[in-house]
């Protein structure tokens, strides 16, 4: 099983049900599945290989999704990147898994522009919407009513399908690979705890460029359900009505978007009356809004999970264990297995600290031309022939093997459910004339869970302010990348061997907070 | 009126969101959200914004594309609610 067999399959079964309903646009399977077919043999046509990349870089969007499959049919391999990434980083991307094709959007035309020159990129360029400002570039509406012969044999399970580009502790973005036989895996153990159907509903405002986005389109095409597909979550209540007017039985939240919905005043209970389930990932809901997103959706059962892209997911909470343990996190999900280790390797018992570690068939295949990378993450397992993956999470099991998150290894901040590596902000800060010393680090926040801080060092004489500091940034980085707070400071602690200590540095602003709240 | 409350929207999106994006002016029929002015995140606080400043509640249902997503909205939603107040 390959996974444009998704939704080549549910295009078979029920042809004229609706697969993507997006803005103002609704497709059936077929019509879905046929638009990317004929984008396939058209990539195919203008020399997409088996193996070659596609780079996506598009918000939430029809031909996102058409891009994606479309690629899988010709045999490629498809990256899709998030829309609010900027010039350099991209460029960094394509420089990176060297894609024959390349698909954005007429609105990004102008940072896709520079990012492409910056590459020396060459391939094949397709832009939803007007192509002008991106030299040879042809109209994604062309490419798909291309009449050519579908391209055949477009390989097997174990080829690479997706790389997924994640935040590393180095600051430079690393490509997770994953193959058809991992995404098949992965998809088929979620539906499984899910219990999907094909009258499933689900409605699907995070980017698809992140990996819990993406899967709401992979795991819809398994099982024939519908997906709606919104481009943001800045208006809750906009989303709500539509999932009530599409009858949205699924919905899959960061805790931030929790947040942002049980802000609103006046949502009253029933609002969805036929939400099936609730799905949550990235960090844990504080208890309070577990119990208030009971209230609100009662029909709904409340998932708690936990997951890295380069297993795609981890663990899952069994809905009816949540009120017995809120704080935990669960256990594997079906077909894996997930254990504690400590740091010689050996498993660890009820109650005791380490290492989570994955195995099972939906662990990645490694990082995308990074050996160093790939052997720290992946390593041997029980069989001579397999590599199990250490999280760099630490966690514990209660007496019933049930875990807990204790706390990451390394330095990572979740923000809005995002990855944000703190080496990548400092690096953006030292960019700017003016800074001499930087050090980027978490504080609580209760919408978004932790927001990104930059405590700086200025050089004498600079006049910079934390509003140029933080537009610097605003057009270096995402946007859940870009500090929300940036404080000035005379000097920033240090190790014994004179590097910047940001554990010493996140101490010292919690303690300056707790002295104000005080 | 209305030109004291689209000055005074203007200021604090230039103060707190125009680094987000290069362009110099922002069109007052541009959608904030579309152009990147704006972030999801962002609408929160423009909401918290109009209410500190103007002395309004925006209401759920009030919270929508159509009354903030622009400046000629944002202006046209402040002054309504605004005059309402007045007028209550």
């Amino acid at each position: 099983m390959r996974v444009e067999h998704f939704l080549e399959e549910s295009a078979r079964r029920h042809p004229d049900k609706v697969a993507l309903v997006a803005g103002p646009e609704r497709l059936t399977f077929a019509a879905l599945d046929g638009r990317a077919s004929r984008l396939a043999s058209w990539l195919h046509a203008h020399g997409l290989g088996r193996g070659d990349r596609v780079v996506v870089f598009a918000d939430n969007s029809v031909e996102a999704v058409v891009a994606l499959f479309a690629a899988l049919k010709a045999g490629g391999v498809f990256s899709l990147v998030n829309p609010s990434t900027k010039a350099d980083k991209l460029a960094f991307i394509l420089g990176n898994c060297r894609p024959s094709a390349f698909v954005t959007q007429e609105k990004l035309v102008p940072v896709a522009a520079e990012a492409l020159g910056q590459a020396g990129f060459a391939g094949t360029v397709l832009v939803a919407g007007d192509p002008a400002g991106l030299a040879g570039a042809v109209a994604i509406e062309e490419a798909q009513g291309w009449d050519g012969p579908a391209p055949t044999g477009a390989g097997i399970a174990l080829d690479l399908a997706m790389l997924v580009y994640t935040s590393g502790s180095t600051g430079f973005p690393k490509g997770v690979m994953m193959t058809h036989r991992n995404v098949v895996a992965a998809a088929t153990s979620i539906t499984t705890y899910l219990e999907s159907v094909p009258e499933d509903v689900v409605l699907c405002a995070l980017p698809i460029s992140f990996d819990y986005g993406l899967y709401q389109v992979l795991m819809a095409a398994k099982v024939g359900a519908t997906l709606v597909l919104e481009t943001s979550f800045a208006y809750p209540q906009a989303v709500l009505e539509r999932a009530a007017a599409e009858g949205v039985t699924g919905l899959p939240l960061v805790p931030t978007m929790a947040a942002l919905l049980l802000r609103l005043r006046d949502l009253a209970p029933g609002a969805l009356p036929s939400l099936r389930y609730v799905t949550n990932t990235a960090a844990a809901l504080p208890p309070a809004h577990i119990a208030r997103l009971q209230a609100l959706f009662p029909t709904a059962r409340l998932y708690s999970m936990y997951g890295l892209t380069e297993c795609k997911r981890c663990t899952w909470l069994p809905p009816a264990e949540l009120a017995r343990r809120p704080d935990s996190v669960g256990i594997a999900i079906p077909g894996t297995e997930a254990y504690v280790v400590g740091e010689d390797g050996r498993r660890l018992g009820p109650g005791e600290t380490g290492e989570l570690v994955i195995r099972g068939p939906h662990v990645m295949a490694g990082y995308w031309e990074n050996e160093a990378a790939t052997e720290a993450a992946l390593r041997p397992g029980p069989y001579p022939w397999e590599r199990v993956l250490h999280t760099g999470d630490l966690f514990t099991t209660d007496a019933e093997g049930f875990l807990y998150f204790v706390a990451r290894k390394d330095d990572i901040i979740k923000s809005r459910g995002e990855k944000v590596s703190p080496k990548e902000v400092e690096n953006a800060l030292y960019q700017l004339a003016g800074i001499r010393e930087a050090v980027v680090i978490g504080v609580p926040d209760e919408v978004l869970g932790q927001a990104v801080r930059a405590i700086v060092v200025l050089e004498p004489g600079s006049a910079l302010t934390p509003l140029d500091i933080r537009a610097h940034c605003s057009r270096n980085l995402e946007d859940f990348m870009v500090p929300r707070s940036v404080v000035v400071a005379d000097a920033l602690p240090k190790t014994d061997t004179g590097k910047i200590s940001r554990r010493a540095a996140a101490e010292l602003d919690l303690a300056r907070a707790n002295g104000r709240a005080a | 009126m209305t030109h004291a409350i689209e000055a005074e929207i203007r200021a604090f999106i230039d103060e707190n969101f125009l680094f987000r994006s290069d362009q110099d002016a922002i069109d007052a029929g541009a959608s904030l959200l579309e152009t990147g002015l704006i972030d999801s995140m962002s609408v929160l606080e423009l909401v918290t914004f109009l209410e500190g400043r103007f002395g309004i509640t925006v209401t759920d249902a009030e919270m929508m594309p159509e009354n903030l997503d622009t400046i000629a909205a944002l202006t046209a939603f402040v002054a309504r609610k605004t005059s309402l107040a007045t007028a209550a």
